[in-house]
């Protein structure tokens, strides 16, 4: 084990070199590695999937997803990611895109809520889950548009302010915030950089790039997946997939990261 | 799987090809995996098993990889070769259980280029190992793999 | 039943630009399911691609190649709508084929 502590100090202490010695974008030594991955992404292979799943026939109720809404209109998909999330008026709620994607398999399709949430995150290394590939189907089809999210519904700005809230506050054993790792530029767990979602360039970044092919599990995360795994790495109470908690989060984030580009699949570590 | 069996496979998929007209002219039979190679466990005998025991240092063969890469699972590397003629490319991750991950060959007009992506257990020179007009060159770059995250 | 690949190709002057995606668990042997099982072997050992019928590229490959394996090779003295065709054969024995016509650069 000290083989590697050692190896990991040499490493750091060469990577912070070469970071304090060029601040910018010639200075980061991991970019390289980055680029010759996002260029060529596995997660790609997931986009036909998610279209084959969305235009076919499934569940008890054999309906295809044609039907659903995601704020543009039944089965308007162009766009409709970058509006995400949004108030819908047929749930009362605002949505992101997961949540709304289940409300339709749900109500379209004829499945069963728990069901979903059971399997909406694949095991790594598998197939991965339908709910993964049709998220990234759908949100590749705003792909090339800017993050575009609204407030005008005061549902729509509270959820905001919820998630805003979220995201300061302090808790569990760890006394942990989203803040504390992601609240400062340069931060980072072990040589993982944490992305500094305070800062505008960083926003953007979260918003525009899941879901995403996460190179150590071999299949597509959401962001929903996202949240989970930080609650749990902050040691927090289980994020249930879909809660009105996952969804003040992205709405925070997303707003924060209006006008970013799209672009899906990410590819993460 | 056994030898014979693979060799078998291999076999009567091309014999179907051929029957099926699939196999166009031109088209050779795909090669025979270097067993001896694959599975050898030290470079020296790796590099022996390519029937390359003499390496000559290159300029140009140029290595593309990160200085650090962030998961060693996936680790991308490219190799170009600027060496006339050049008629193979092998990878070699010096510190691997089996140091020897691919060997290319080119032909018809191919670019002396590949590009694939690893698996390194740990930081290790990644050495290209190039077959050009009958002689072996080489050059190597070191890739510096990290442990990120919280787990 | 194997994956289909995604294969780009793309025209630079006169060279193919060729990035080929492939779906395949690279199993090294080493790894333990959840049960404590070693995961058996199971790689891709060869993949041959061919410009119009010609070979290209043979490449035998190991199981240190990455999981979800991606391949990228130049052709030279390529044109748009010449065929490449990509062919993997893993060690049980399965293969794959796909093809795709090479692009004018967008």
């Amino acid at each position: 084990m000290s083989g590697i502590r050692s190896s990991i100090a040499a490493i750091a202490l060469a990577w912070v070199s070469a970071l304090a010695f060029a601040q910018g974008s010639a200075g980061d030594p991991l970019a390289v590695g980055r680029q010759m991955l996002a260029e060529d992404n596995p997660g790609e292979l997931w986009i036909d999937k998610g279209k084959q799943l969305f235009y076919a026939k499934r569940g008890p109720n054999s309906v295809s997803l044609e039907q659903c809404d995601f704020g543009m209109g039944p089965g308007k998909l162009e766009g409709a990611a970058a509006q995400l999330p949004r108030h819908f008026p047929d749930t009362g709620k605002v949505q992101d895109l997961e949540s709304r994607l289940l409300t339709c398999m749900v109500r379209l399709q004829g499945f069963k809520h728990e069901d979903l949430i059971k399997r909406a995150i694949s095991p790594g290394g598998s197939s991965g889950s339908d709910v993964e590939a049709l998220a990234l189907y759908i949100t590749s089809r705003s792909n090339g548009m800017k993050v575009n999210v609204s407030l005008s519904h005061q549902q729509e700005y509270d959820t905001y302010k919820a998630g805003e809230y979220l995201f300061f506050r302090r808790s569990g054993q760890t006394d942990f915030g989203c803040v504390q790792c992601h609240g400062e530029a340069n931060k980072r767990i072990r040589l993982q950089d944490l992305i500094h979602m305070t800062d505008k360039k960083g926003a953007q970044e979260v918003a525009s790039t899941w879901p995403a092919y996460r190179g150590a599990h071999y299949v597509v995360r959401t962001m929903q997946w996202r949240l989970v795994d930080c609650f749990w790495q902050m040691r927090l109470p289980d994020m249930k997939y879909g809660s009105d908690l996952s969804v003040a989060l992205t709405t925070y984030l997303n707003y924060q990261g209006n006008g970013a580009v799209i672009k899906v699949p990410g590819f993460k570590r | 799987m056994n030898q014979l069996r693979r060799t078998f496979l291999k076999l009567s998929g091309a014999a179907l090809a051929l029957g099926a007209g699939l196999l166009k002219s031109g088209a050779a039979l795909a090669a025979v995996w270097n067993k001896a190679a694959f599975e050898s466990k030290a470079v020296a005998d790796a590099l022996k098993n390519l029937g390359a025991p003499n390496l000559i240092e290159s300029k140009d063969i140029t290595i593309t990889a990160p200085d650090i890469a962030e998961n060693g699972a996936v680790v991308p590397i490219a190799v170009t070769s600027k060496i006339p003629n050049t008629q193979s490319i092998s990878i070699i991750a010096e510190k691997n259980p089996f140091p020897l991950s691919s060997t290319f060959d080119i032909a018809n007009g191919a670019e002396g280029y590949v590009s694939t992506r690893l698996k390194m257990g740990q930081t290790s020179n990644v050495r290209a190992v190039v077959k050009a007009d009958g002689k072996f060159y080489t050059a190597v770059k070191e890739v510096k793999i990290t442990i990120g995250g919280c787990g | 039943m194997s994956e289909p690949m995604k294969i780009r190709a793309t025209l630079q002057v006169d060279t193919a630009d060729v990035r080929i995606l492939m779906l395949h668990p690279m199993e090294t042997g080493q790894r333990k399911d959840a049960k404590g099982a070693i995961v058996p072997m199971h790689f891709i050992q060869n993949v041959v691609v061919t410009h119009n019928g010609k070979n290209v590229l043979d490449a035998q490959w190991s199981q240190a190649i990455s999981r979800n394996p991606f391949l990228g090779l130049r052709v030279k003295g390529a044109k748009v709508g010449d065929k490449i065709s990509v062919t993997w054969t893993d060690n049980k024995g399965d293969t794959r084929t796909d093809e795709v016509a090479v692009a004018a650069q967008s």
